[in-house]
């Protein structure tokens, strides 16, 4: 399994190569990746069928529990396989639509860096694992919707979707962390259902699981990225926005089901979130003339419904979730590569303007036709028992979901109608049938989904091993086209009646929808937006107060927010004054007159450093006090230190020196009030430090290592030497860091001051 | 401004200061000294260069940029610390030989990388400030 992912990486960074190298073939070739995935899982569905799960862990950190598990049971086989025969379909028909197009390289290593992530998702164990490939999907589609980025509308969805998708994202690795701890594993196999039902963080991990499922399945209220996404090329919105990545969500909440089912909140968000959204997307499709965001909507609808169903819980819900899955896939990805063609045959995407494809494009047409029918949930395709499974699933559920669950198919049948039906006729327009890549795979996915209506066995079968998976009592499915006269049949008659009136009355629709599109600025979209505007605003703000440009202004700021901290903590940790004085004391005796005469020149060398009027003064004044402090060093015994801080010291003077040449005399700069602040805060800032280091060596509370690295230092590091020996030997990993700091600061004042325009440095 | 005073000085304390920096590298591990104290010492000699005859003779007189040595220093020290793990053993693992009576090992070869970085790095610095 995971040789399927890291061929599908490596395949995606060498795919340009390939596209460039052969413009005609490479589609076909690409297209073998997803095409060998359907072979492989193929051959394994015998084994997951019988209801053996296929397992494989990869130790990463073993010692933190970090590995990469993958599992294929039932429900990731139907999901990996949806991944791949929609895949091979949008290959090939991404080939002849960007066919000619300077971008198609890099398109196509996105596409299969999208499929490797999405298969990813659906066979990740691990949670995290899951989690990178969640992310990774939100990744590739941001550069597969911005791929025109050319253009403005193309770059701003592409960012909207990214930016929407990743916040869930983010709360959904929150509720993942809770989630690992609270059910004692680090992969959903693992985790325990009751620990899980019985931790006090149960309220946070169902609201941050269902808010990374909910953005990233367009539920309302976070529904409005998926119709701007539409301005992606139309085999992207046919794989990502119709048939895989959408669906991201709704796998998620069937994955977790078993743990989460009966978590308090999981299924009344759900069943609430899901009808919502439901009728918005029905209702907005309707409202739409551009085809493709009329597809978008009718999508958000049917998500609206799987997470209505998988939200229900019930056996009969899961069943009729993954039939309808499956139906839509097919066909929502189908009619979105059909509206690539025609609009790339024929420059029309209105559907009020499509007509007489069923002449010019009579491939395509049967394609348009098959997917519209079973969008309309005709028999005898599989999406008509998805919907009589639905009606029955919805009929538990209540009136009201019953109710809510006709209406949207009334209004999908009236889409079906106008934007699969209706264009097939009337005066043909000047195009005809396009290469083969075009029809060959929506052709191919409407039969399918014919096909699978007819090959109930098989279906069944795995429908049956996916529902199980989720629930147990799901499985066990007998599909069959006639049960009798039931309700769900009369009301699947009653759906088709009712999809007819409304797509005769399509028209008041867009007059409405016309009338009350100033509203929609109230939207969610508009409140998204919003937020990021104030966010932005904020960090202007924040930047404008904290990053000045005035150095002296940054040296406040670091020195009042150390030693504030350092001193907060210190006054928790001092003793009694009694103790304190002691401790002071302590310090102060064994200070004999060279200490003393060398404290006197340093506090003269910092006075002066302050007060005189000349720079050089000033400069050598500094100089005074780091000499002195090297002094200290060899007064204590610290013959490397004191030769560092001596040749220190004095090229710093240099560079002061140098720094400073250029400028004029001395003028005041700073406010008596300024200057005030800055004395207190300085004197501040030198008790606390002072405190901090008589109390470090009054408070020795663990043994010094300072014995064992004497010890060893001759025997293990061959050295006299500690202070080296422990710079270069024992502590050499901290000293690496130390001379990359040092590289990195050098190169920092080299950018500044090398690479400002030459023109700035000619007035200089 | 050229001090004839200076000149002569730097012309005859430069070779001394560059012999005593790499004096105090090799000395560094059983006496004072190591790789900090001796890159510093002939990242100074450079600058007495540069104070006494002016940043570009400084720069001609290097054989390389010292942006090149602290690169050139890093590689060094990050080698000898990667180094031991193409042998199986953890991370910085020291090796020692002794040749002709002295003691060598790979902690020398990173005190070298790290007295090259200082080099490279204070004179970047230095010369970067000088020419501005």
């Amino acid at each position: 399994m995971l040789s399927i992912l890291l061929v599908g990486f490596v395949i995606a960074s060498i795919a340009p190569l390939i596209v460039r190298a052969l413009p005609r073939s490479s589609p076909w070739l690409l297209a073998a990746y997803p095409a060998f995935a359907c072979a492989w899982l193929a051959r394994q569905s015998g084994h997951v069928l019988s209801g053996i799960p296929l397992e494989e862990t990869y130790r990463w950190a073993p010692q933190l529990g970090v590995a990469i598990a993958l599992r294929l049971d039932g429900l990731s086989l139907l999901f990996a396989l949806l991944i791949a025969i929609v895949g091979v379909a949008v290959y090939l028909h991404t080939g002849a639509y960007l066919a000619g197009d300077s971008g198609r390289p890099r398109f196509f290593a996105f596409l299969v860096a999208f499929t490797a992530a999405m298969f990813g998702v659906v066979l990740a164990d691990d949670l995290l694992a899951l989690y990178v490939a969640w992310e990774l999907t939100s990744v590739t589609s941001y550069f597969l919707i911005g791929f025109r980025h050319n253009e403005e509308q193309a770059r701003a969805s592409a960012l909207q979707a990214l930016l929407v998708t990743s916040a869930g994202g983010l709360a959904l690795l929150a509720g993942f962390v809770l989630l690992g701890r609270a059910g004692n594993a680090s992969t959903i196999s693992a985790l325990s259902r009751d620990a899980v039902l019985a931790s006090a963080t149960l309220p946070a991990i169902v609201a941050l699981v269902l808010t990374g499922a909910f953005t990233k399945s367009a539920q309302f209220p976070f529904h409005f990225w998926l119709p701007a996404a539409m301005a992606a090329p139309a085999p992207v919105s046919a794989y990502l926005h119709a048939a895989t990545m959408v669906k991201a969500g709704v796998y998620l909440a069937a994955r977790l089901t078993p743990v989460l089912g009966e978590a308090p909140g999981w299924t009344e968000v759900m069943t609430g979130v899901g009808p919502v959204t439901m009728l918005v997307g029905a209702v907005g499709a309707l409202c739409q003339t551009h085809v493709k965001r009329l597809l978008a909507w009718s999508t958000i609808g049917a998500l609206g419904m799987l997470v209505f169903l998988v939200g229900l819980g019930t056996p009969a819900s899961i069943r009729a979730a993954l039939a309808f899955l499956v139906a839509h896939s097919l066909y929502k990805g189908a009619l979105f590569l059909v509206a690539g063609t025609v609009d790339h045959e024929t420059g029309v995407s209105d559907v009020r303007q499509m007509r007489g494809l069923l002449r010019a494009m009579p491939l395509t047409s049967i394609a348009l036709l098959l997917s519209a029918l079973a969008m309309a949930s005709l028999p005898p395709f599989e999406a008509f028992l998805a919907k009589e499974l639905l009606y029955e699933a919805a009929r538990d559920a209540g009136v009201m979901a019953l109710a809510v669950a006709v209406a949207t198919s009334a209004f999908f049948v009236a889409i079906a109608a106008s934007a699969g039906v209706r264009p097939l006729f009337g005066t043909p327009p000047k195009a005809h049938e396009g290469p083969v890549g075009l029809w060959v795979g929506p052709l191919a996915l409407g039969g399918l989904g014919l096909a699978a209506g007819v090959a109930l066995g098989p279906l069944s079968a795995l429908l049956s091993s996916a529902a199980g998976a989720v629930e147990p009592g799901g499985g066990g499915l007998h599909l069959a086209f006639w049960h009798g006269w039931t309700l769900p049949l009369l009301l699947s008659a009653a759906t088709l009646a009712a999809g007819g009136v409304l797509f005769l009355v399509r028209g008041a629709f867009l007059e409405a929808a016309a009338k009350l599109s100033p509203a929609a600025r109230f939207g969610p979209a508009r409140a998204w937006s919003a937020g990021w505007t104030a966010l932005r605003r904020l960090s202007v703000l924040q930047t404008r107060l904290l990053q000045s440009g005035y150095l002296r202004i940054y040296l406040l700021i670091v020195v009042t927010a150390a030693f504030a901290a350092i001193g907060g903590s210190l006054v928790g940790s001092l003793p009694e004054p009694g103790d304190a004085f002691a401790m002071f004391r302590a310090a102060a005796t064994g200070a004999g007159w060279p200490e003393i005469v060398l404290m006197a020149l340093l506090t003269a060398g910092t006075l002066g450093a302050i007060r005189f009027k000349s720079r050089l003064a000033a400069i050598t004044s500094m100089g005074v006090v780091g000499y002195g402090v090297a002094l200290l060093f060899v007064f204590f015994g610290a013959p490397d230190l004191a030769m560092t801080q001596f040749i220190i010291e004095t090229l710093t003077v240099v560079l002061f020196v140098i720094a400073f040449y250029h400028l004029p005399r001395y003028a005041t700069v700073s406010s008596r009030r300024a200057r005030a602040r800055d004395l207190a805060l300085s004197i501040a800032a030198g008790t606390v430090m002072a405190t901090l280091v008589i109390a470090a060596v009054h408070e020795r509370s663990s043994p010094g290592i300072a014995s064992y690295f004497l010890e060893q230092s001759l025997p293990a590091a061959h050295g006299r030497n500690v202070v080296n020996v422990i710079l270069v030997d024992f502590r050499a990993a901290d000293t690496l860091g130390e001379i990359t700091v040092l590289a990195i600061a050098a190169l920092g004042v080299y950018s500044l001051l090398q690479l400002r325009p030459a023109r700035e440095r000619a007035d200089a | 401004m050229t001090s004839v005073i200076l000149q002569t000085a730097a012309r005859g304390l430069q070779p001394l200061l560059l012999l005593f920096s790499l004096f105090l590298l090799f000395r560094g591990h059983h006496e004072p000294g190591g790789g900090f104290s001796g890159g510093l010492v002939a990242g100074s000699a450079v600058t007495l260069h540069a104070i006494a005859f002016g940043a570009k003779a400084a720069r001609r007189a290097l054989p390389v940029e010292p942006r090149t040595l602290v690169g050139a220093g890093l590689v060094l020290a990050l080698g000898t610390a990667v180094a031991p793990l193409l042998a199986g053993l953890p991370l910085l693992t020291g090796a020692w030989t002794t040749l002709a009576g002295i003691e060598l090992g790979t902690p020398l070869l990173f005190d070298a990388g790290v007295y090259v970085v200082v080099l490279g790095a204070s004179l970047t610095v230095v010369l970067t400030f000088m020419e501005e």
